[in-house]
């Protein structure tokens, strides 16, 4: 059975084949933290992508229900009101796929993303503000899944 | 003296408890209530909206025909209304038809597609896809709107008696009815409330909240997979989609559903 | 080429919400189908915004986003009658590209 690093890594040879032949757009991976999205806790997610220890902030918001439903979709968002804020992440410390998303922010945004992911079983779900002095500041809920979302 | 008093308490004791339990249960609900809040809006279903909209006006099939003119029950080319009047009879077919089996009908008879086909296309794939894509749009057409199905043709009221028939009838290895989870008030399957079907459950609720996006496996289900699927959960025979008894079923929940306000396309676990 | 996004740009005061729906599997990689062979991943990898052109925000998805994604966010500066363009690309290479008027 392969598993899903073997899975990855091969998509990666694949890949790097095809951009070789000119079939890839290079950007489509070049840009892509495979690192980050392989870590599996937030403090390797926030080393990969350049940032310090984590430590938690009242400043830094997750927001998402109690309990869900169903976990295939689960809605999240990760705000913050501290300025010099570079990029917000959200993570589901029991997925497979810890890292779900990292939104990069510029001035002409608000720090504050909203946007639905998947979960396997009842977990903590983070917010992760990195920021410009190189500060990983978090806020975690717990969000209850009544029927877990990634299976087939 | 001794006995009376145990049981008074241990009545006490076990209506505390009921309480307890009652609490517990009523904040899960709450939870769940607020979930499904935060996802109405950007309902995935607007996906299929979008697709179905455009099918529509697009000149497709064998005559190259768009579905412009095709009739709902209010006139040709008339969306707005049409899906809360839904099952009812058409001259021009002869049989009482719910939305889904009269877009079939209009995609053979206007653009020159093979019903039969269309049929026996399962649910997600090649023209049924599309089928359930314009279901989707043309009940967003209709959204707020209260049901409100004519049973003024004998064949409509046939229809519904054909329906509650159906609703009511014991069959399969474990004798399920439809009734055996939608004929009586407060039942629940897992987290899952049951809406009784056999009077109207209320607003955006039952036959009044499909064609429904479920989250559970990213599918846009249509009225139609929704029975076909209640079907294989009883374990009875797949029913033929579009058929009389699928219809019948239709029109026996939404003349019951009359007044109810329509919420289609909304959002399911 | 993927489905059309659905996205709604409304303003209110200086600032606009975006809201994006994207057609896409979002495979994870690690399911099964019934005859036991995994599904390959097939997810959005990179997400763009541009308001008038210019880059006002990127992302980096990983297999852990929900199915038909949604995403929201908000734009300053932007008002009616602005561009607001949203363009994904997938691990596969796959690519799409949305605009909507600002309302």
């Amino acid at each position: 059975m392969q598993t899903r690093r073997e899975m990855l890594a091969h998509g990666a040879t694949v890949a790097g084949l095809l951009v070789s032949a000119g079939l890839l757009p290079q950007t489509a991976l070049a840009a892509w933290p495979e690192a980050a999205f392989q870590a599996k806790t937030v403090a390797d997610a926030a080393k990969a992508l350049g940032g310090g220890a984590p430590a938690a902030s009242g400043d830094v918001t997750i927001t998402g229900p109690d309990i869900a439903e169903n976990g295939a979709v689960v809605p999240v968002g990760a705000a913050t009101t501290l300025p010099g804020v570079k990029k917000l992440l959200l993570l589901v410390e029991k997925n497979p796929s810890v890292l779900a998303a990292v939104f990069n922010v510029t001035d002409a945004v608000e720090a504050n993303f909203n946007t639905r992911v998947k979960m396997g079983q009842s977990s903590n779900v983070y917010a992760v503000a990195m920021m410009a002095d190189g500060k990983v500041l978090f806020a975690q809920k717990e969000i209850k899944v009544t029927l877990g979302g990634c299976g087939g | 003296m001794t006995k009376q008093r145990f049981t008074l308490a241990t009545a006490a004791v076990l209506a505390l408890a009921a309480t307890g339990a009652a609490w517990a249960q009523k904040s899960t609900a709450d939870g769940i209530a607020e979930y499904r809040k935060m996802l109405e809006d950007g309902n995935p279903a607007e996906l299929f909206e979008a697709k179905g909209a455009e099918l529509w006006v697009t000149k497709r099939g064998p005559k190259n025909v768009s579905l412009a003119q095709c009739d709902l029950g209010k006139g040709p080319g008339v969306v707005k209304g049409a899906f809360v009047e839904l099952p009812r009879y058409f001259a021009d077919t002869k049989r009482v038809e719910d939305l889904e089996a009269r877009l079939v009908s209009c995609m053979e008879m206007l653009q020159g597609f093979n019903a039969a086909e269309i049929a026996k296309t399962p649910f997600g794939r090649g023209e049924m896809a599309n089928v359930t894509a314009l279901a989707t749009w043309i009940a967003a057409e209709s959204r707020g709107l209260r049901f409100n199905l004519p049973q003024g043709h004998a064949e409509e009221q046939r229809s519904y008696e054909i329906g509650k028939r159906a609703f009511f009838y014991r069959g399969g290895p474990m004798d399920f009815s439809c009734a055996s989870c939608h004929g009586v008030d407060g039942q629940r399957i897992r987290m899952q409330d049951l809406p009784n079907l056999t009077r109207n459950p209320g607003d955006g609720i039952g036959f009044a909240a499909w064609p429904a996006y479920r989250v559970s496996n990213g599918q846009m289900w249509s009225m139609q997979l929704r029975l076909n699927d209640c079907f294989r959960q009883q374990r009875f025979p797949y029913p033929g989609f579009g058929s009389e008894a699928t219809v019948a079923l239709g029109t026996y929940m939404g003349v019951n559903a009359q007044g109810a306000e329509s919420i289609a396309p909304a959002i399911k676990r | 080429m993927a489905d059309p996004m659905r996205i709604r740009a409304q303003a209110a005061g200086d600032k606009t919400t975006v809201r994006v729906l994207m057609s896409h599997e979002m495979e994870t990689g690690l399911r099964k189908d019934s005859a036991g062979k995994p599904i390959p991943a097939w997810f959005i990898q990179e997400v763009t915004a541009a308001h008038n052109g210019k880059e006002v925000m990127t992302a980096q998805w990983g297999p852990s986003v929900a199915k038909n994604p949604f995403m929201q966010f908000t734009v300053k500066g932007a008002k009616a009658g602005d561009k607001i363009t949203i363009g994904w690309v997938d691990n596969k290479g796959d690519k799409r590209s949305d605009e909507a008027t600002v309302s």
